[in-house]
């Protein structure tokens, strides 16, 4: 082997002919690729097929396509578990969540990019600091709160801590985003006659419109995907989310593969095809959100 | 930063819900829980001071050690498999130019979807009966397995932790990998950098910084890991696969156990800030920027 710093070793020579640039390295790459793509298809995949076949047809014929689709199980979801119900309440929980924590947090943002005050130092720093608290850390007091509250198995049982929980990162993001906004726009709204409050209702309201986008998305999802507090907050048939409603189904209904089969499919379709058409947005939201610990 | 007349009172309003919220809701409780720790409580209203007894008791309790020692190795593999496998991903997905846009649709899907979801769709597929690895094992003539056993339990919900949200990381590299500018590579290549050298010598030391993020991320969101263990083992069997999220939920909400809970949390946040220092601390290295 030479010892030439610039020369190649066979290994790297090696590496270059066959695996980089030869047709043989892309196959390899392709193949890997495609088994990782098949792992996040497949199960899904047979997930929906089995979830209109009949329980019966699941234990004989898992892989087939079914052969007599019915929907019977999207029925029995309706009617035995009320999967509808849970849809509602996850909406009304997660909808109310985003509402306030844009409408607050916003509100916040513009305060913490656009004016100077005493605290904002501290406060920026708490805003960072809330990242590294868990809901663990602090789901007793709050559960205790409730109870005082009488907020236990009521929306808002749910609807304040998720809030709470997620108003940090909005702001963050949010207030990020708007201290890059230029200050000639300030300055010629304030020209215009605006105070701070149609300021931000005129002006940075609606250029920080994507940056509320992808918070909404991420806030919407962590709080419908949330199964921990919503099992502590909001248990109760008549208040449950579908989250909860899933960690149910298993122990209750553990044989009726259909029902299981349907519920699956029930709960992710929505958020698939939504993430299909904006993607884009989830993906910021997952490197925006890469501050939130 | 210059401000108008008669901001002070738009500061004020514009900040005082956000503050108030998560003032009574996320900082004040973050403290609370840490003197709840030293109460023994009696169907939540009851409580008496019982000063270190709970933390005595936490280290005698052969479950708490049990779970600690489980959700340290599922940091473990989280931080090597889900950040290794990212990466991976997504330095194979840069080099491609055909399907690239795909496989990110398809990679970071899992992320989306709920880990209860997840959860329920891997006991299907660990079932005994009919699930879709025995059904799997059946059709190439094998025999059925069950694979949740008392050995087994803590790689089963490893598997999907880790698949779930490979996902996420493979979205942060590829973005901080498109970022690189192109004549970095140009230039290496003049100078006779190749193949696996561009990826050793110019890809990994520029996204460092970014491998630094995700595996503090990781590490630290491997101690909020719940849903999946809740929904797959319920911890078991036999406690096998218990983690310090599930166990914490049994004792202060199953068993009514508030103040042991609380104490249970207080070890979870002096894990996590332990190592999300640490890690910081170790691969503290200059960031680079072009």
């Amino acid at each position: 082997m030479s010892t030439d710093k610039n020369q190649l070793t066979y290994w790297e020579k090696f590496q270059t002919k066959y695996l980089i640039k030869s047709k043989i390295g892309k196959i390899f790459v392709y193949i890997v690729l495609s088994i990782w793509a098949i792992s996040t298809i497949f199960p899904l995949v047979w997930v929906l097929l089995n979830s209109f076949k009949q329980s019966r047809d699941i234990i004989t014929n898992t892989f087939s396509f079914p052969a007599d689709p019915t929907l019977q199980n999207y029925i029995n979801a309706f009617s035995t578990i009320n999967i509808g119900k849970s849809y509602v309440n996850s909406l009304i929980i997660s909808g109310s969540v985003v509402l306030l924590v844009l409408f607050f947090g916003g509100l916040a943002s513009f305060v913490m990019a656009r004016m100077s005050f005493r605290l904002r130092g501290v406060m920026q720093t708490a805003l960072i600091a809330s990242l590294l608290i868990p809901a663990f850390a602090t789901i007793v007091p709050v559960y205790r709160m409730m109870i005082d509250l009488g907020f236990v198995n009521t929306y808002l049982g749910l609807i304040i801590p998720q809030t709470a929980g997620n108003l940090p990162f909005a702001i963050l993001v949010i207030s990020g985003y708007m201290a890059t906004i230029p200050r000639e726009l300030e300055e010629a709204s304030v020209i215009d006659g605006c105070n701070r409050w149609t300021m931000f209702l005129k002006v940075f309201l609606p250029v920080s419109l994507p940056i509320f986008g992808t918070v909404a998305t991420f806030v919407f999802l962590w709080s419908y995907n949330d199964l921990f507090s919503s099992l502590i907050f909001v248990e109760h048939e008549s208040v449950r989310p579908i989250v909860v409603l899933l960690s149910q189904v298993s122990s209750q209904y553990g044989t009726d593969y259909g029902l299981m089969t349907a519920a699956i499919t029930m709960t992710v379709i929505p958020v698939v095809i939504f993430y299909l058409f904006a993607q884009k947005t989830f993906e910021k939201g997952a490197t925006a959100g890469s501050v939130k610990g | 930063m210059k401000n108008m007349k008669g901001d002070k009172l738009f500061i004020i309003l514009f900040l005082a819900p956000a503050v108030l919220i998560t003032s009574v809701f996320l900082y004040f409780p973050f403290f609370e829980n840490f003197f709840q720790s030293f109460y023994k409580t009696d169907g939540f209203f009851n409580s008496t001071f019982v000063g270190l007894d709970n933390y005595k008791r936490l280290l005698a309790d052969e479950i708490a050690k049990k779970a600690t020692l489980n959700s340290l190795q599922l940091m473990l593999y989280v931080a090597i498999f889900q950040v290794g496998i990212a990466l991976l991903l997504a330095v194979m997905v840069d080099s491609i130019k055909v399907g690239a846009g795909f496989f990110r649709t398809t990679f970071f899907f899992p992320v989306v979807i709920s880990g209860a979801a997840i959860g329920l769709l891997f006991t299907l597929i660990y079932n005994y009966r009919n699930g879709l690895l025995n059904e799997i094992l059946v059709s190439l003539g094998f025999e059925r397995v069950l694979w949740l056993t008392e050995q087994s339990s803590l790689y089963m919900v490893a598997i999907p932790t880790v698949w779930s949200y490979v996902g996420f990381y493979f979205v942060i590299f590829l973005t901080a990998i498109g970022k690189i500018p192109q004549d970095f590579y140009e230039a290496a290549q003049l100078e006779g950098v190749t193949g696996f050298q561009k990826l050793t010598k110019i890809t990994i030391p520029l996204i460092v910084g970014d491998i630094k993020v995700c595996l503090v991320l990781a590490i630290t969101g491997a101690l909020k890991i719940f849903e999946l263990v809740f929904i797959i083992t319920r911890g078991g069997p036999a406690r096998s696969s218990e983690v310090l999220g599930t166990y914490m939920y049994q004792k202060a909400f199953v068993d009514a156990n508030v103040g042991y809970g609380a104490t249970l949390a207080v070890l979870m946040v002096v894990i996590g800030l332990t190592l999300a220092l640490v890690t910081n601390k170790l691969m503290k290295s200059e960031d680079i920027t072009y």
